[in-house]
């Protein structure tokens, strides 16, 4: 896989580190002095009961969120204010814990929406859409039929996405993520809302698109049942405050983690 | 030229070579990869299945021993079939979506030492079973994915296969004088495949069907349906369907013509429309959900596409069947015919991918007359065929012009129907499959003496038309007391084919007379209900309404009426009914999962009922256990009231009359 805005990472190597990462709202701490990494290749997945800071962990990787203090190291490149485009542009795609597609449009278009930084000619000939403009879009749009396979969601490829159920939603998501071509992915909540049959075809797409891709995952999850059997490595969050980090069964032992989750006797 | 070519060629790989010299340039198979249609010419296929042949020979495949295909309708699988034809090898297709039980069972009882499978999917639940197929040693596959870090030793990619063959039949003179010497070799009289039923009743069974016995019954049935290599079908059903093997491969091979797949079975009604089939077949249950499809979408339509749509359909209901049979039908109907024709039976068909449909078929089970008739008014040539695995399908087939929605057609061409003494059609045909694979006793069961194959459906021959009518399985038909024939599912599909009847149970088997108790439909009988101002609180009440009844009665009698058109079955006209107080339902056990009734079980559980029916009283009561969606437990009862029949007289009797 290519890696367009960075020098790259081998295999094993950390590809993304956050260090001593604090985040607030006004008076409310979001997060507080975290630091965890990231490998090339493996599937990482931050835990935590509700509120405990996951979903702003994330928007703090892809540039969303500025934190007040602590850096983001993505591919060996320290930057203090990265906007979510240059996240992009560096390779870290995303998918929402809300779906966010464009309902009116099907699903092949909204994956196609995913190559859009892929896109090198320019306006006037994508207007007129011939010359290299349409040589163009015949090779997007034959990376984006590979990913349509990948899914097997062949047959909602002319269905706006307005119409689909929600487990499908998020796989056309999922979709457009892969289309990016990302080095890293993060995935906000990818089973949530499913039923037992969604999750199982869910984690499956997961466990494919990092051995088929080699694509870095990092995603936040509530089920732990899913977290564990698919996750290399596991952070666990809770009020803002890394209190586990380690392989899932280090974590599920560790009794800080056994506390935030059933509560303690006070 | 052709048809003598075909007559010389005695196996499908023989065939092969004939279609790839002389419709070469012809296409053989589309299949569509990354949502565009790729095509295959006939020259192109047998490129690849000589390559695929001389790969699987490599890897050890023989003469005689047999290959398990399973996995959907793809090119690939069904070149599988063909590199195995080629090297004297028997495939057997297997369901792709039989549960590893089932899929275990097969493999072990047909010896395959090989296996071609689709995907991942097949490969996993295949290594799961592994310690009951112990002589399975090699599998290849059709796609890659996921299958990179699985252990290769006995794994083969379908693709690395066929590059083997080609580089061994490029580089190598004698490889090829030794493929042509194999296909040479191929005689007629060997198996060419080995079809699994699907053990609906007991452990499925292997029905062995012979190269130049297949062949003979295609070359009969492309005859029949006039089928050309300009044809297209799509493969959307079971590769291990006797259907598809024979409808789709033995058709397609000996006519030559195109057999599309599908990009994915969801994708079928899509890819449907946008090949535009000549020949398709569907089970009833595929036809009824595109016509429910079509209705609900034309409710939400605009009041005058609304309008349109339903005058046009009536139109077509009055004249369109005599039309495509070539009957006499008045100016102003053809008129009004053609414009409907333009503006909503072309539209329609183009939408469900039948427009170029020259001839399509429906069998598997009784097909409602309006459901058939809807299809035939709007020009589509549905027809309907009889046939079983053991047949190598046909037994009987309509004509073209002799469409009648409750027969099966008259035997084919070449085939030989009796109707034995118990009501069972036995057929001899030249299809007919030579033994169950490994199982002479089962063999010797089905067999009569003289060479009839016992198909376990009970029929008879329609007087007025000479088609056969097939009317239950033979072991369920019984007999009134004074010896009539008496088929319950037949008599009970006739009630079921109106949407206010919902289940029906038939009654008369050592019995004096024939009696049903019936299930209102609640959908469709509520509606009615709203239309007509019938006020109710509760299916008991609905079921119980006296307007209800009438109704009902009016159904039944015309169900009498058909009945009595027929001299074999008029004694069966229905003297009694009642309507149940309450669904019958699989949670009570009165109806299997598959929704069949549990005739023993439902004479039990309504015994009371069924005395009164009998003993002609003109009410009952009866109370019933009820288990509600939670588990609870509860009672109904109910005064049920039982009405009486006039029955019709035979038309046969009038007949005598007269």
């Amino acid at each position: 896989m290519r890696a367009p805005g960075g020098t790259d990472v081998a295999v094993g190597d950390v590809l993304l580190s956050v260090k001593n990462v604090s985040l607030s709202f006004g008076g409310v701490k979001a997060i507080s002095d975290v630091s965890f990494d990231i490998r090339k290749g493996e599937i990482r997945a931050i835990i935590g009961p509700n509120g405990a800071g996951k979903t702003s962990m994330l928007n703090v990787i892809n540039g969303f969120y500025h934190p007040q203090q602590g850096r983001v190291t993505f591919k060996n490149q320290t930057r203090s204010e990265m906007r979510p485009y240059e996240a992009a542009y560096g390779g870290i795609a995303r998918t929402f814990q809300n779906v966010a597609l464009f309902r009116g449009m099907t699903a092949l278009d909204n994956i196609m929406a995913g190559r859009t930084l892929k896109m090198h000619s320019n306006l006037f000939w994508q207007m007129l859409r011939y010359g290299p403009a349409m040589r163009e879009e015949v090779e997007h749009r034959r990376r984006v039929e590979e990913i349509i396979d990948f899914l097997k969601i062949q047959e909602i490829r002319r269905v706006p996405v307005g119409r689909l159920p929600y487990g499908l939603q998020k796989r056309v998501e999922l979709g457009r993520a892969l289309a990016m071509e990302p080095d890293l992915l993060l995935l906000d909540e990818p089973m949530a809302g499913m039923n037992m049959e969604e999750k199982e075809d869910m984690s499956r797409y997961v466990l494919d698109v990092n051995d088929h891709y080699g694509t870095t995952i990092a995603l936040i999850e509530h089920d732990m049942g899913v977290v564990m059997d698919l996750s290399d490595r596991v952070v666990v969050l809770d009020h803002g405050i890394k209190i586990a980090d380690g392989t899932p069964d280090e974590v599920k032992r560790n009794q800080s983690v056994i506390d935030a989750y059933l509560g303690v006797a006070h | 030229m052709a048809p003598n070519a075909a007559a010389r060629a005695d196996t499908f790989p023989k065939l092969l070579v004939r279609n790839a010299q002389v419709f070469g340039a012809r296409p053989a198979m589309r299949h569509k990869d990354l949502g565009i249609w790729q095509t295959w010419t006939w020259a192109e296929v047998l490129d690849v299945v000589r390559a695929y042949a001389v790969g699987l020979h490599r890897l050890g495949l023989k003469r005689g021993e047999t290959i398990a295909i399973v996995g959907a309708n793809r090119p690939r699988l069904y070149w599988s079939v063909m590199a195995a034809q080629v090297l004297g090898a028997i495939p057997v297709p297997v369901y792709a979506d039989a549960v590893a039980d089932e899929l275990a069972y097969v493999l072990a009882h047909a010896d395959v030492r090989f296996a071609a499978v689709e995907d991942q999917e097949q490969v996993d639940k295949i290594q799961s079973v592994l310690e009951r197929v112990p002589k399975l040693q090699l599998m290849v596959y059709d796609e890659k994915r996921g299958l990179r870090d699985y252990d290769h030793s006995r794994l083969h990619s379908m693709e690395d296969v066929i590059d083997e063959g080609r580089k061994a039949l490029a580089n190598d003179s004698s490889v090829r004088a030794w493929l042509d010497g194999e296909i040479a070799a191929g005689k007629g009289s060997d198996p060419s495949i080995i079809l699994y039923t699907s053990g609906t009743t007991g452990a499925s069974k292997g029905v062995v069907l012979t190269n130049e016995r297949s062949i003979h019954a295609a070359t009969d049935t492309v005859a029949f349906d006039k089928l050309t290599e300009s044809d297209v079908a799509l493969a959307y059903l079971p590769l291990a369907w006797v259907g598809d093997h024979y409808l789709n491969y033995a058709q397609g091979v000996v006519s030559g013509f195109c057999t599309a797949c599908p990009e994915s079975a969801d994708t079928a009604m899509q890819d449907l429309r946008e090949i535009g089939p000549t020949f398709y077949f569907a089970p009833p249950r595929t036809l009824e959900l595109l016509l429910t499809r079509v209705m609900i979408r034309m409710e939400d339509a605009g009041f005058i596409k609304r309008k349109l749509f339903h005058y046009f359909i009536g139109v077509a209901r009055r004249y369109g069947e005599r039309i495509l049979n070539g009957q006499p039908v008045p100016l102003i109907g053809r008129l009004l015919y053609a414009i409907g024709s333009l503006l909503v039976y072309g539209p329609l068909k183009n939408v469900l991918g039948f427009s170029r449909v020259r001839i399509a078929y429906t069998a598997g089970e009784a097909i409602g007359p309006d459901l058939f008739n809807f299809y035939r008014s709007i020009g589509l040539n549905l027809k309907q065929l009889y046939g079983q695995t053991e047949a190598f399908l046909y037994v009987t087939a309509q004509k073209d012009g002799e469409i009648y929605s409750d027969t099966v057609g008259p035997a084919c061409p070449n085939v030989d129907i009796r109707i034995a003494e118990n009501g069972e059609v036995q057929f001899k045909s030249p299809g007919m499959f030579t033994g169950y694979f490994k199982d002479d006793a089962k063999t010797a069961e089905v067999m009569t003496p003289d060479g009839y194959v016992k198909t376990g459906d009970a029929g008879f021959f329609d007087e007025k038309t000479g088609h056969l009518k097939i009317i239950d399985r033979a072991k369920d038909v019984g007999r009134l007391n004074d010896g009539t024939l008496f088929p319950p599912k037949y008599i009970e599909n006739k009630l079921k084919f109106y949407p206010n009847i919902r289940e029906a149970v038939a009654l008369g088997d050592k019995r004096d007379f024939v009696a049903v108790m019936l299930n209102i439909d609640l959908t469709a009988v509520g509606s009615w209900a709203e239309r007509n101002n019938v006020v109710y609180g509760s299916y008991q009440e609905l079921a119980g309404h006296p307007l209800v009844h009438e109704m009902i009665e009016t159904h039944v009698a015309e169900v009498n009426r058909s009945l009595a058109a027929d001299r074999v079955m008029a004694g069966t006209q229905i003297k009694r009914f009642l309507v149940l107080h309450k669904e019958l339902d699989a949670d009570d056990g009165e109806l299997t999962r598959t929704q069949k009734v549990r005739r023993g079980f439902i004479a039990e559980r309504y015994g009371p009922l069924i005395t009164a029916l009998y003993d002609g009283s003109k009410e009952a009561d009866i109370s019933t256990e009820v288990t509600f969606e939670d588990g609870r437990k509860g009672a109904i009862s109910a005064r049920i009231k039982i009405r009486d029949m006039k029955t019709e007289p035979t038309t046969a009797a009038m007949g005598k009359a007269a």
